[in-house]
């Protein structure tokens, strides 16, 4: 998990596989440096293959930017604990946290560069989800 | 319906014993057509809330029921915390304290609302809805404790022929069909522990 302080779009990363989700920050950070607050999340609470709203929620806030934070995640589980942990963040910081229809990896290293260009979380989340459509 | 404080520990040693007890049973259902992990998830998520009591069961119903939820949120992992989770929850957030039998004809439909919004899915999809819908017409059709378990289990088969639509086994197509989903499994046993546990109160 890592951080960066800029009034930027946060991206958080959300993979089943703590390696896919920690492999996708490290692209992010090659293509924007620390242009961009960037947390990762992968795993059950046990440390199994899976995802976790506390992992969630805790990266959220590594992530927190003022502009928002745009979610990027891998299948089913990972979308849905996502929503959850959305769904569980004080009221002011919830309708600024966006999970993305996107790749995890294409997705979050786009969004991160729409992001580093200093775009707001709409045109982040939809640079993301178009790239693909 | 009201519960005791007995009545309520029995209730949620009931519940959790029979997702525990059934783990490897939910597991291989799962690894069948899914990633595997829903005995060991659900287990866990079950394991949590037993390790609340006895201080759960001091709570008042609707107040243990939302515990309950936010536990399986936090631990269960999957699509299925947050599933099962909402549902207990939301159940919480509409009983009364003191509830009637329609008081729970109507949480219900509530809590499984709840649960076709954060899956974004309806019953006829493969997944634990299929059992929690018509569960629910039985039980807001008046049917007595016997006939919502009945109805349980036979939802829960009902699932075999199904094609998944949402969910990891969707990503099989037509190979989802032959297979009892999962999800609508654990549902089954939970609903089938309750109503066994609380079956005077179910039919009084």
């Amino acid at each position: 998990m890592s951080s960066s302080s800029s009034g930027n779009v946060g991206i958080v990363i959300v993979s089943h596989s703590p390696k896919i989700a920690e492999g996708a920050a490290d692209m992010v950070r090659q293509m924007v440096g620390s242009a961009v607050p960037l947390a990762w999340t992968g795993g059950d609470v046990d440390g199994g293959l899976g995802t976790n709203v506390a992992g969630i929620l805790a990266a959220i806030e590594t992530a927190w930017s003022p502009a928002g934070v745009a979610i990027l995640v891998d299948l089913g589980g990972a979308e849905t604990n996502s929503e959850m942990a959305v769904e569980m963040l004080a009221e002011d910081r919830r309708a600024r946290v966006v999970v993305c229809n996107a790749p995890v990896v294409e997705g979050a290293v786009i969004a991160a560069t729409e992001s580093s260009g200093g775009s707001p979380l709409a045109a982040v989340k939809r640079s993301a989800e178009e790239f693909y459509a | 319906m009201s519960l005791d404080r007995e009545a309520r520990e029995r209730l949620v040693r009931a519940l959790a014993r029979s997702v525990i007890e059934h783990a490897d049973e939910l597991t291989s259902l799962d690894q069948a057509i899914g990633d595997g992990d829903h005995g060991l998830n659900m287990k866990r998520g079950f394991e949590a809330v037993l390790a609340a009591l006895p201080d759960l069961a001091d709570k008042s119903l609707p107040e243990m029921l939302k515990v309950i939820g936010m536990t399986l949120v936090m631990k269960v992992g999957g699509a299925s915390g947050p599933l099962v989770g909402t549902f207990f929850m939301e159940l919480g957030k509409a009983l009364p304290e003191q509830s009637t039998r329609a008081d729970l004809v109507a949480a219900t439909e509530k809590a499984i609302n709840a649960v076709k919004v954060r899956g974004r899915s309806e019953a006829g999809q493969k997944t634990l809805l299929d059992v929690l819908v018509p569960v629910q017409a039985v039980l807001a059709g008046g049917g007595d404790a016997k006939a919502i378990a009945a109805e349980a289990v036979q939802a829960a088969d009902r699932t075999i022929p199904m094609l998944a639509i949402r969910g990891r086994a969707s990503f099989l197509g037509e190979r989802s069909v032959g297979h009892m989903d999962p999800g609508s499994r654990s549902a089954s046993l939970l609903i089938r522990a309750a109503v066994e546990t609380l079956e005077s109160e179910v039919d009084s």
